[in-house]
């Protein structure tokens, strides 16, 4: 066997495995739903919002439910101290250029 | 087999030997170029996962949150909002919801007690999410006592764990009977957290939270897709983080890769020069520099997104588990459910296969067009 059909065998090889990520994922897919059943359940029996994922604060809790301006929760010009409340994006409208104040205003420009 | 197949299997050939002539040179750019789709790989797998999860658990949430706000705080809402909202047509069911925060100092974490709407406990008694039952090593039948609002100690007996397979949504939660948990918060009946709204038509519901903002100034609706955009907003942002962190790594080997693909080193131009001086024709010796290029990035890419794979799936995203899933005292066991979006995995194939080996193709055109006595001297 010369050297290309070593390799193409390997590229094959390799291509064929990562086709079967997809399956494989599939098929895991279809294993975990009763497992993501029962969380949808819970959601939806108890009226859940959030995930538990960052249990270490209330409007990192639930992040869904805080207040609008969470990272200044604590006091006025806090810094946000926890990892969880780095990593989240501020609010779109911090984000914006420039005040968007087409909707507040009853007169236009 | 046809001549095209031949001569393409022949250059190949020819490509693998010079490749394994500079054997530890190419394996070093292999391994780093691996690593490189490896980490992206990681990266987006988990964080799509997470998200598809996250989205798939909470479709199942309240379709309208109505929180009432007092100076900029959330405040409790009385009883006769519901009555209220009675008027607005196209709101199927209304219930108040009773959950709220409480500090552990054993633990040093914050628990979420509530009141199921359905089935709660007996007065005194607690289901409890198989986070807090890990960390307070408690079991069926255990008694657990916390300070009330009023100061008080307040015995609670475990009457059932939740499920551990919900643990992502319930890893702290404490379900207790309502006079339980208006006792120990001190809260009058008549009042709640919140309200939860469901609405018939789902097309309906933005029109449905602008009546409520009219009707009942003082609160603030939260809709279903809002949670839904905040999650998967939140972890968009998580990936764009690390990937903001990784660029100096990925700038460093596009600086690496293109100086290797498109900077001819003098054995290579030689190589090229005989090639030509031996009757190869200029447009076999691009083919043969584009198939080292897709041999060398196909390989990577393949490599990186399987080790991807078994590294986020099976190994549970070790590497970057602390950086993409946050961390908490009561945090969740959790096994993400492989998925893997093909728009992304193209994205990211795009992006490491084709620059590589056009980067490869085009200073070799311009060494292969001048005199082959030329090149060689």
């Amino acid at each position: 066997m010369c050297k290309t059909d070593r390799f193409l065998w390997l590229l094959g090889t390799l291509a064929l495995a990562t086709l079967l990520t997809f399956a494989h994922a599939g098929l895991r897919a279809h294993g975990a739903s009763p497992r993501l059943a029962a969380s949808a359940g819970l959601v939806r029996d108890l009226g859940l919002t959030d995930l538990a994922l960052f249990t270490e604060a209330r409007y990192t809790r639930h992040l869904t439910q805080a207040d609008l301006h969470t990272a200044f929760q604590d006091h006025p010009l806090a810094f946000e101290h926890f990892p969880s409340g780095t990593l989240h994006a501020p609010p779109p409208h911090l984000r914006l250029p420039h005040a968007d104040l087409a909707a507040t205003t009853e007169v236009p420009d | 087999m046809p001549i095209w197949l031949q001569r393409q299997k022949y250059l190949i050939d020819f490509t693998l030997s010079s490749l394994l002539r500079r054997r530890g040179k190419n394996a070093g750019l292999l391994l780093v170029y691996t690593l490189i789709v490896f980490v992206l790989a990681s990266v987006m797998l988990f964080t799509h996962a997470l998200r598809n999860e996250a989205v798939h658990v909470l479709a199942n949430a309240p379709e309208i949150v109505l929180q009432r706000m007092v100076a900029g705080r959330h405040d409790l809402v009385p009883a006769a909002y519901l009555d209220r909202i009675g008027e607005i047509r196209g709101v199927q069911k209304k219930a108040g919801r009773l959950w709220g925060y409480f500090y552990d100092p054993a633990v040093r974490a914050n628990y979420t007690l509530m009141v199921p709407a359905t089935e709660p406990p007996a007065s005194g008694d607690a289901v409890i999410g198989a986070g807090i039952a890990r960390s307070r090593g408690l079991a069926v039948g255990d008694f657990v006592t916390w300070r009330g609002s009023d100061g008080q100690p307040r015995t609670l007996r475990v009457a059932r764990l939740l499920d551990g397979d919900s643990e992502l949504v319930s890893s702290d939660l404490v379900l207790v009977a309502e006079d339980f948990f208006r006792g120990f918060f001190g809260i009058p009946a008549g009042q709640y957290t919140d309200l939860a709204l469901s609405v018939r038509n789902p097309r309906e519901v933005r029109k449905i939270a602008e009546k409520l903002a009219l009707l009942l100034p003082d609160t603030r609706p939260i809709l279903r897709e809002e949670i839904l955009r905040t999650y998967d907003a939140i972890f968009a942002w998580r990936q764009g983080i690390v990937y903001v962190l990784l660029i100096g790594a990925v700038l460093a080997f596009v600086v690496f890769a293109w100086d290797k693909a498109s900077g001819l080193s003098a054995e290579e131009r030689r190589e090229i020069g005989i090639l030509k001086a031996v009757g190869w024709e200029t447009g076999d010796v691009i083919r043969m520099k584009f198939w080292e290029g897709a041999i060398v990035s196909l390989t990577a890419f393949l490599l990186g997104h399987l080790a991807a794979y078994v590294h986020v799936f099976f190994a549970d995203a070790a590497l970057f588990e602390p950086v993409l899933k946050g961390w908490a005292v009561l945090y969740p066991h959790f096994q993400l459910t492989p998925t893997i979006d093909g728009l992304q995995l193209a994205t990211l194939f795009f992006f490491t296969v084709f620059p590589y080996t056009v980067a490869t193709i085009v200073p070799i055109w311009r060494a292969a067009i001048t005199d082959p006595d030329t090149v060689m001297r």
